[in-house]
């Protein structure tokens, strides 16, 4: 069955495309990216005039929650939310239970993903046992089951030491570590950014030195073992700093921004809004720049959205209990849109640390349509007007912290390897 | 001029007016304390509950005299501890009183933002009686009284709060209290407990002033307000010593001389005499801590008053 | 608005009202007058004012809120604003003469004898008001009336006084 996508406005950028191609899609891979208005012989025809046609997106930090955690999310429902959200591979973190620390989790978690999943999993292994910061994980048996990259995300590694070895062991397994970077003594029991809103709202801060430092920490360390490391979540102004003065170093360092600490401030806990509770926490608007700066200057590397569901319990509860952690796949390209409607990206830049460069991170062979290639993409409409309304998502739980916003960018269409699935 | 709310989280949201009602209303019922007969049928077939997930006395038994003034029905319910996180939830708790038919819930917790929540989520008003760090508006609002009666006048007044400023809900409710009648607010305490950001908390243009010297902070003042060491609220001992702390930031005979000769000196209470306040002080005629305690029932009959009309 | 009675007239009520009360109470030892807010406060310092004058004693007067005592309370969406009861004197064993402006549907009345007998128990309790527009709906009747009006259930009758409104008059609307 051969494929033609007719009419649409390709993005590339590892191709360096942008502009009106059609795509022919058979067996599972691109077969040919032709100029307008040619035939293709024994094809099935879809017009897509009007929209973008993109790398299928790719997350490098999403929590499915399966196994363990099932009311917050499973392989099918994440998946699902994913192709919704125009992703077709997501890398899925340990902090599972159990913990996907052996390879016999990772082996469980591709099974399910293979029977229920719809979008490509990558998992991620745990970096230290159980998360608990102190023995290292069979980082060689986590590869040859499939994981991807390593990561405690959710726990810092507290202990330098730990850290240097999981580096130097990890590096053996040319397998990439990325930190959650957040100094957890400092950070002591914050809940949120430490500031006036903190101050306002009487609940504990968490300074930006907690983040910084653990930062600096981690790049000092990949200096020191020469791993690859790459950084999760990145929310300061400071951090965008170390990353910039260690890649200039020629450290093998890579980070990471998330859709919502691009476009919100502590301000939006508002009125102890739990959908606003995340770690790192959302900071202040200077942060806020210095992020979209990075982000066009190039030295933040991809846009992750950091997917984290939570049930009804887990954040229909006082503001210091509930847990951390807002859901994204589904609102990640419009609240990025956004930024591009306010001139402060290009839709190019954006595509890219969507596809292209996390592919990169996570060595996957993805993230891009030229002839061959694996054809995973996506098709949206950029113009297209929506409210956002976290009851008619994909993902099983609700905690958006955009819910009610007026946004555009609709998905029409998501291909995997060829299949379509949205 | 009417209170258009259903529920009193925090100072913060109301006007200078609604502050003005409030105190109003409650010098009638300053009155109505007075009388032999101290009661008035104005809440007579109107439920208050008081629910109280973090142990305070005084707070509870002052919300308990007034709703049993205004001849409201009563039920006190108190739980501490963390049994009310998880399972049976706040909010269960919360809906099952509502539907017994509670048309005020008084809700004194330890989390901060936890009567939001529940006024979210709830028809009946919801009074807040002291959440985590965050607020405690009637305690500001009884404070307000106190001074009003005994100053007069509020404009320009110099009010020092002196202590953990970080962890008081007394603290950030008197803040916005006083700056928006008028008053200059002072924080007073160790760097340690002078959170981020207070500099440009509260009234624009009336954010407090800080100062890590009680001497300093003090001079001069009208109002001189402080906070109880709350040892329980405090994670990391942000001193190094209570007999440090009351050293340099007890308020004793001594350095009140450079306060204002007129100067009042209150006290959320309970006082820990000996450490923030020199019993002489605390017991002295600078202090107005038991009139806080009266205005306490005057003020919270009106909070009930003015909110159990909505519909 | 239709007004009834003019400045002149209203004097001649109060005076009335005083004279009333100096034939039931002649030596006034016992007496002592209640204004209901907020128009009964300053008849009742008129009314006290007319009795100095004609006996040379200061007759104590105090002013009653009755807002607490409301029977429509519970119905109202926003509480009214309370305003402060001053009664400075004991009323045990006392004659009390209530004072208000317009007496209609008696409720108010009912409110005001409630708060008072929460202040002490007096020997006697009078009623002066200034109008009776009538249209009772329990069963209260002042003993001194200043003038009787006649007013439908839809109008309404709106006493006007120098101290609280800035204007003398009563009117119909």
């Amino acid at each position: 069955m051969r494929l033609h996508i007719k009419n649409g406005f390709l993005i590339d950028p590892k191709n360096k495309r942008d502009g009106r191609f059609d795509l022919v899609i058979c067996d599972g891979c691109v077969e040919d990216v032709l100029p307008p208005g040619q035939k293709v012989a024994e094809a099935d025809i879809i017009d897509v005039s009007g929209l973008i046609v993109s790398p299928g997106f790719i997350d490098l930090h999403t929590h499915l929650r399966e196994p363990g955690f099932e009311y917050k999310e499973t392989i099918q429902t994440g998946t699902r939310a994913a192709a919704a959200g125009g992703f077709t591979s997501v890398c899925c973190m340990a902090n599972t239970y159990p913990v996907n620390d052996n390879a016999s989790v990772t082996q469980d978690i591709l099974k399910i993903a293979q029977e229920s999943g719809c979008v490509n999993v990558y998992p991620i292994g745990a970096v230290t046992v159980g998360l608990k910061g102190e023995r290292l994980t069979p980082m060689g048996e986590l590869k040859e089951a499939g994981c991807v990259a390593l990561s405690d995300d959710g726990q810092t590694i507290a202990n330098s030491q730990v850290m240097r070895l999981a580096m130097e062991y990890a590096k053996s397994f040319s397998l990439p570590i990325i930190s959650h970077a957040i100094d957890p003594v400092l950070a002591g029991e914050g809940v949120m950014n430490e500031g006036l809103t903190s101050t306002r709202l009487g609940l504990l801060g968490i300074p930006h030195a907690a983040e910084d430092m653990m930062i600096a920490r981690d790049i000092y360390l990949a200096k020191l073992t020469g791993a690859s490391l790459h950084i999760a979540h990145l929310s300061t102004r400071e951090g965008v700093n170390l990353i910039k003065r260690a890649k200039e170093e020629g450290v093998a360092v890579t980070a990471e921004v998330t859709p919502h600490h691009l476009t919100l401030t502590d301000q939006a806990v508002g009125d102890y809004n739990t959908s606003a509770k995340m770690a790192p926490p959302l900071r202040n608007s200077e942060d806020q720049e210095a992020l979209i700066e990075g982000v066009k200057s190039g030295i933040i590397d991809a846009i992750a959205t950091d997917h984290a569901p939570h049930g009804v319990m887990d954040k229909e509860i006082e503001f210091d209990q509930a847990a951390s952690g807002v859901i994204g796949l589904e609102t990640a390209l419009s609240i990025l849109l956004q930024l591009f409607e306010n001139k402060s990206l290009s839709i190019n830049r954006i595509i890219e640390l969507l596809t292209v460069n996390p592919a990169r991170i996570a060595g996957l062979k993805r993230g891009s349509l030229e002839k061959g290639a694996m054809a995973d993409l996506v098709i949206f409409n950029p113009k297209e007007e929506w409210e956002i309304d976290p009851s008619k998502f994909y993902s099983k739980s609700r905690n958006s912290p955009f819910t009610g916003m007026k946004v555009r960018g609709v998905v029409t269409h998501t291909f995997v390897s060829g299949k379509r699935v949205l | 001029m009417q209170l258009k709310r259903k529920d009193l989280l925090g100072i913060e949201e109301l006007n200078r007016e609604e502050i003005e009602l409030i105190l109003e209303t409650a010098r009638s019922f300053q009155e109505v304390s007075g009388r032999e007969i101290k009661k008035v049928p104005a809440l007579r077939g109107k439920t208050v509950v008081n629910l109280f997930f973090e142990d305070s006395t005084r707070t509870r038994i002052s919300f308990e005299i007034a709703a049993k003034r205004l001849s409201a029905d009563l039920l006190t319910i108190t739980k501490s501890g963390s049994s009310v996180a998880k399972g049976e939830t706040l909010l269960d708790t919360a809906r099952n009183l509502e539907a017994l038919g509670a048309n005020l819930i008084v809700c004194r917790h330890r989390a901060s933002g936890a009567p939001h929540w529940l006024a979210r989520n709830l028809h009946a008003s919801v009074i807040n009686a002291g959440d985590g760090s965050h607020e405690h508006p009637s305690q500001a609002l009884l404070d307000l009284l106190t001074v009003a009666d005994r100053k007069k006048r509020m404009d320009g007044l110099q009010v020092a709060i002196v202590g953990d400023i970080a962890h008081s809900r007394v603290a950030r409710s008197n803040i916005y209290a006083f700056s928006k009648m008028g008053a200059q607010v002072r924080v007073v305490g160790p760097a340690t407990m002078i959170p981020r950001g207070i500099e440009n908390f509260g009234v624009r243009g009336q954010c407090p002033q800080v100062f890590y010297d009680l001497g300093n902070g003090i001079q001069d003042c009208d109002v001189i307000m402080m906070l109880r060491i709350q040892q329980e609220r405090i994670i990391w001992t942000p001193f190094s010593s209570l007999t440090e702390y009351s050293r340099f930031y007890g308020l004793n005979r001594e350095i009140l001389k450079r306060a204002k000769e007129d100067v009042i000196v209150m006290h959320p209470g309970p006082v820990n005499r000996g450490i923030e306040l020199e019993p002489e002080v605390a017991d002295g005629p600078h202090s107005v801590i038991l009139d806080q305690v009266a205005n306490g029932v005057a003020v919270r009959m009106a909070i009930l008053y003015l909110l159990s009309g909505h519909s | 608005m239709k007004p009834v009675l003019d400045a002149e007239e209203i004097k001649q009520a109060i005076q009335k009202i005083a004279r009333e009360i100096l034939e039931e109470e002649e030596l006034l030892e016992k007496v002592v007058l209640v204004g209901i807010t907020t128009r009964g406060v300053p008849l009742s310092q008129r009314v006290g004012a007319l009795l100095k004058e004609a006996k040379g004693i200061e007759v104590p007067a105090g002013v009653l809120d009755m807002t607490l005592y409301r029977d429509d309370l519970s119905r109202l969406s926003t509480h009214p604003v309370v305003r402060r009861t001053e009664i400075p004197f004991s009323i045990d064993g006392k004659s009390v003469f209530l004072l208000d402006d317009v007496l209609y549907t008696g409720r108010t009345i009912r409110g005001a004898l409630n708060a008072l007998f929460d202040l002490g128990r007096p020997d006697r309790v009078g009623l002066a008001v200034l109008v009776d527009r009538g249209g009772r709906e329990i069963p209260i009747e002042a003993g001194i009336v200043g003038i009787h009006v006649e007013a439908k259930k839809e109008e309404n009758v709106v006493v006007k006084l120098k101290e609280t409104d800035g204007e003398e008059g009563v009117f119909i609307e």
